[in-house]
């Protein structure tokens, strides 16, 4: 259980912001956490890893992190904490990275093992393709068997396919470790697929807490299926309007009425719905 | 010219390169602190200190001799202090040069390894502490051992420019045969005395010597900037 209630005054691009989070997390639990750049995120992760200074109380499974009157240092939190860009120590070997954290080689084994990377555990860390130098990094992280696995939007800076391959290992080692989990991340089936929980953060404060679903679904009322896009453009073709909206990485083409295309400002972020159809839905050959 | 290099006296080398080593070996264990400290301080003096530390390189040797020959001298609290509980005697011999040395060439050791220290990766060090490991030990295991080419050129730097100091070891050391006469200062005497074979002998020996150190420190640069491909 862990139990924050932290305040940080930050300077962000929109001038000074106030980052205030009180919540608890349940033992167990697998939080992502999601919201625009800019806005606390990875100084929240920071904070729990003490490695930010901050004003407040964190208390974990009833050892007290953080008060006014101390903070204990990141070496004594027994957490595990993955960087975006993996940092990784460059003059040790994959083993030795493992090893460094704990002189367990039963445990390091086996976490090489599960990651499949127990054949290149006396390679240098250098020689590796981003996605094992990130494997190599989350099983580092596991090697305290932590209380507490931050992840600062680790499987960012990876392809697709390796993305999904990560995941099902993060979730493999959650079942196993049991790890309290935290991780920032953008990408809405990562979150659906690891997370129980969603919390969304804008300027410094949650704005939305719940499980993955609720959080991540964006229809309202009777919609049954809503995007939102950046209308790029509006084209005028005979009699009609035909608005040009980027939605993730597709652009689709919405026919509009005189009436609807003038409302509407290219450029501006907007939102695509529709209410009675039914949709088909299709394996996709690659 | 073969006959002046058979009968060449050779101690003004040795004590350069006595000096040289002597000087560097101290410098790295004090500047290894000085520098680790200064790349991961958020002190508003850090300024100040960094200006203290590079003081040495816009200083003229002169400056620098005469304050260093003022402080050690038995006339100074220091120097009497030295002096009177332990009988060392701090200028005109070997042990005034070292002093001298070290405040002459501090930057040329602290900046290379301050900057090695500073292009690392925050997260990396970050990673070591969350591993459970202090921040000496993050410095021995992992800062040091990332930043090879740096310490190369701080350790070989230093060597270098103490081996080719002049102005603070004449003033602090003087020119005593076989104590305080380093290659620099006996360059100087041949000069004066119009002994220019001797001068040339000497100074291409400098010339060859220091080149050859400098090709090693680039070629090894070149080597590790190869292998290790930029540590991000």
């Amino acid at each position: 259980m862990i139990e924050l209630d932290v305040s940080k005054e930050l300077l962000g691009s929109l001038g000074k912001m106030d980052l205030h989070v009180k919540l608890s997390i349940d033992s167990q639990s697998f939080v992502a956490l999601s919201g625009q750049s800019g806005s606390g995120k990875t100084t929240l992760l920071r904070i729990l890893a003490g490695l930010e200074s901050a004003q407040g109380r964190i208390v974990v499974d009833d050892e007290v992190w953080l008060d006014e009157k101390h903070a204990i240092p990141p070496q004594k939190r027994g957490i595990g904490f993955v960087f975006q860009d993996y940092a990784l120590f460059p003059n040790m070997s994959v083993m030795e990275n493992l090893l460094f954290v704990k002189k367990d080689t039963t445990l390091a084994k086996h976490l090489l093992e599960m990651t499949e990377l127990l054949e290149l555990a006396h390679r240098s860390v250098m020689s590796l393709s981003g996605g094992q130098k990130q494997r190599v990094s989350l099983c580092r992280a596991m090697m305290n068997r932590p209380k507490l696995l931050l992840m600062d939007e680790p499987l960012s800076a990876l392809d697709p396919s390796m993305r999904t391959k990560l995941q099902h290992e993060i979730l493999t080692l959650h079942k196993e470790f049991e790890t309290t989990t935290i991780m920032v991340s953008h990408d809405p089936s990562e979150i659906y697929r690891l997370s129980n929980r969603v919390m969304v953060l804008s300027q410094g404060k949650v704005i939305q807490d719940g499980d993955a679903k609720d959080v991540l679904l964006r229809t309202q009322g009777s919609q049954k299926f809503a995007f939102e896009g950046e209308l790029l453009d509006i084209v005028k073709v005979d009699v009609i309007y035909i608005a040009i909206v980027s939605i993730g990485q597709q652009i689709v083409e919405i026919v509009l009425d005189e009436s609807e295309a003038n409302a509407l400002h290219v450029g501006s972020m907007v939102s695509v719905s529709t209410k009675a159809f039914a949709p088909i839905i299709q394996h996709l050959k690659r | 010219m073969f006959e002046a290099l058979l009968h060449l006296e050779f101690t003004p080398f040795l004590l350069s390169f006595k000096l040289a080593s002597i000087t560097t070996a101290i410098l790295f264990s004090i500047s290894l602190f000085i520098a680790w400290n200064l790349s991961q301080t958020q002190s508003r003096y850090k300024p100040i200190i960094e200006a203290i530390t590079a003081l040495p390189i816009v200083l003229p040797p002169s400056v620098l001799g005469f304050y260093i020959l003022f402080a050690l001298s038995h006339n100074s609290p220091i120097g009497a202090f030295f002096y009177d509980y332990f009988g060392i005697k701090m200028v005109f011999n070997f042990t005034g040069l070292v002093i001298a040395s070290c405040f002459y060439s501090l930057p040329f050791m602290v900046q290379p390894l301050q900057s090695g220290f500073e292009a690392l990766p925050k997260n990396m060090l970050e990673a070591s502490y969350i591993a459970g490991k202090s921040k000496l030990t993050t410095l021995f295991m992992v800062a040091l051992p990332n930043i090879k080419p740096s310490l190369m050129t701080a350790i070989v730097i230093t060597f270098a420019h103490t081996v080719g100091e002049f102005g603070v070891v004449l003033m602090v050391g003087g020119s005593i045969p076989g104590q305080t006469k380093v290659a620099s200062v006996a360059i100087y005497e041949m000069v004066e005395i119009m002994d220019y074979t001797s001068a040339h002998i000497y100074s291409g020996i400098m010339v060859l010597l220091s080149f050859l150190v400098l090709l090693c420190v680039y070629v090894f640069n070149r080597k590790q900037a190869h292998r290790i491909g930029g540590i991000a």
